[in-house]
């Protein structure tokens, strides 16, 4: 339904691109690049165009599943997007990335290897990784009496009406799953179930206000809600507005997920696209970005200097708890697991009990 | 001449066919397509599943559509009996929201309802809730008013009560003022007058006020999002989770499109049954 409107839209625009390279003689170099909102450094794409003269159209997408739906529509003229792992794996094995010439990426050296040919892209052929982080429970110390550790928080009835549950249904359940002792990965009908019906009783029991995303930054920052699960990224921004809030990854385990930079297959512009990705590699901009969108770096170099960076920018010392929060020790992602890509009817149950959950 | 004049109708006519009939041909396509391609009509199997969620959307719908009418009939009524310069600013007043983008306005409702909320910082400040916690025995810290099915209502009435009044206004305001004196003459007092004379004489204006704000009711997803909290699932978050969500099945997404389109339209027929006779203004 949407495809032919899509494809008109993209043809007019294809049509003005065309139209302006010709009037323009030369023709202008372009990329078009995706990611979330709030998730770069904005000055940095000023930096790329005056450099290479190459210009950057950014857009954003608000989830995972919404750029995938986009793109699977056929009406996206992305060339580089920034999906985390599970949708980059499953975008994989559709063939709807592109192969990277990594000889046109020298600053892929610069990553470090522990986040090189993970099981999303088990041979690192399609992917740069671009940031990286964990999924834990922020709760506001002055409305939480005791320190939270496990998941249990978010099933517990003593918080009735405080906690604010995660609106996607992979971290939802995963964090039911990971509470019950599974794996996030499971693929048994039975584990998943067990894991649904827990977010179903603590919701029928009124423990949650509501299924929230990016409204969290307000509800949490205002006291509004007491618990949540979120990003550690987000955390630190939130931790900017309200000192009060305590970011933890729960004993039990948790995601951590690497966000990663693709090219989509058929790009138009793939050798701007590169460029591109080489650019964002480099260790001035991945501390510029990581200053901004408080997520940590997979360049090793950028990670390690980063507080002497904060320091030098801000004039005084960035805590080491909140480094530890962004930059998560080994021991801490020790416990955790990456998501993986669940098969067609393991997500097509996850979305069928998504629903349900709805209509209850 | 006819032919001539019926010239200048034709861009309308092909935005419409573009932009409005081809979707709906296209909602209908995938409505009865699999996902692997030929017909069929499982996507339609599966909306009894969905049963609770059209019962519920139809519901706050109409809720929603009713309190419009009750205060937006009123206000309709006496802005157009005032003078030229009051309608104006008056009728100003009443869009000025709509300068305001939607899920801007809908976003600020978010904070006026919360716990922590102005209402709720408002309500302790002047000792309202300590009055209603000594009144009724009970110990609120708060009136819980977010993430409820009153607070979606709430959202729709605010973001759609401009067209309630909008189309009952221009038609009251349009009624022929010999006619209601006519009826004066023959004896009616202002009661009768109302009842006999001005409110069927502005029944096209009601109707196509309730069409206006049912329709955008009954399928939206944003307001229950930011103010019932995504609790429960509404005919348009349902219809957004098949697009742009997890489970991506935009066959099913169109038939339960589909559906509704159908039962809004016959909901709308039954509806201009009603007002027939006087249904120069009701739009479909």
């Amino acid at each position: 339904m949407k495809k032919s409107f899509a494809t008109l839209l993209a043809l007019t625009m294809v049509l003005t691109l065309c139209l302006t390279g010709c009037g323009g003689g030369g023709g202008k170099r372009v990329v078009n690049v995706c990611g979330w909102g709030e998730n770069i450094d904005e000055d940095l794409i000023r930096q790329f165009e005056e450099e290479t003269g190459i210009h950057v159209n950014y857009q954003t997408a608000e989830s995972n599943e919404t750029m995938y739906s986009l793109i699977k529509q056929g009406g996206a003229d992305y060339d580089v997007i920034v999906p985390s792992d599970y949708m980059i794996a499953q975008m994989i094995s559709e063939g709807l990335l592109e192969k990277l010439d990594y000889s046109n990426i020298p600053n892929f050296d610069l990553i470090d290897s522990q986040y090189k040919n993970l099981s999303y892209d088990p041979q690192n052929e399609y992917t740069v990784p671009y940031t990286w982080g964990t999924l834990g429970i922020i709760y506001n110390s002055t409305m939480v009496d005791e320190e939270i550790t496990s998941w249990s928080a978010l099933f517990d009835p003593k918080y009735a009406g405080q906690v604010g549950m995660i609106g996607n249904p992979r971290d939802a359940v995963g964090a039911a799953l990971l509470y019950l002792g599974y794996s996030v990965n499971t693929t048994s009908e039975d584990e998943i179930r067990q894991a649904y019906q827990l977010i179903a009783d603590a919701k029928a029991n009124g423990i949650y206000q509501g299924f929230f995303m990016d409204q969290l930054y307000d509800k949490m920052e205002a006291g509004e809600t007491a618990i949540c699960a979120y990003y550690a990224g987000d955390f630190l921004s939130m931790h900017d507005n309200n000192p009060d809030l305590r970011y933890v990854v729960p004993d039990e385990g948790s995601n951590w997920f690497v966000d990663a930079m693709c090219v989509l297959a058929g790009a138009e512009h793939k050798a701007e696209a590169e460029e591109w990705i080489n650019f964002i590699c480099r260790t001035e901009s991945c501390l510029a970005n990581m200053d901004f969108i408080w997520y940590a770096s997979p360049n090793q170099e950028a990670l390690a200097s980063y507080p002497a960076y904060y320091e030098k920018n801000n004039g005084e010392a960035l805590d080491p708890a909140l480094y530890q929060i962004m930059a998560a020790p080994a021991d801490v992602l020790e416990r955790c697991e990456v998501y993986q890509n669940l098969p067609a009817g393991t997500l097509a149950l996850y979305s069928e009990l998504w629903v349900e959950l709805g209509i209850e | 001449m006819r032919n001539k004049r019926a010239l200048f109708a034709v861009p309308y006519v092909g935005w419409m066919a573009l932009f409005v009939l081809a979707p709906i041909v296209m909602v209908v396509i995938y409505a009865f397509s699999a996902a692997s391609g030929g017909f069929t009509l499982d996507n339609f199997a599966r909306m009894g599943t969905y049963a609770v969620v059209f019962a519920r959307s139809f519901k706050l719908a109409l809720i929603a559509t009713a309190v419009c009418l009750l205060v937006g009939y009123p206000v309709a009524y006496m802005i157009s009996r005032e003078g030229p310069r009051f309608q104006r600013i008056a009728m100003m007043l009443v869009m000025l929201p709509m300068w305001m983008n939607f899920l801007l306005r809908t976003y600020s409702w978010m904070s006026i309802l919360e716990n922590t909320g102005l209402l709720n910082r408002f309500f302790s400040a002047v000792g309202l809730i300590g009055l209603v916690n000594r009144l009724c025995g009970t110990d609120l810290a708060y009136f819980p008013m977010i993430n409820t099915q009153g607070a979606v209502v709430l959202g729709m009435v605010y973001n759609y009560l401009p067209f309630m009044i909008l189309p009952i206004y221009s038609v009251i305001e349009k009624l022929d003022g010999s006619l209601l004196e006519a009826a004066r003459d023959l004896g009616a007092n202002s009661a009768r007058v109302f009842l006999r004379v001005i409110l069927p004489l502005s029944l096209p204006g009601v109707l196509s006020g309730v069409t206006m704000v049912f329709v955008p009711s009954v399928s939206t997803f944003a307001i229950s999002k930011l103010l019932g909290g995504s609790n429960e699932l509404l005919l348009g978050d349902l219809i957004e989770q098949q697009f742009l969500g997890t489970a991506y099945n935009p066959y099913l997404g169109s038939a339960i499109a589909l559906v509704m389109m159908v039962i809004v339209v016959v909901c709308m027929a039954v509806m201009n049954r009603f007002g027939e006779g006087e249904e120069q203004a009701v739009m479909l």
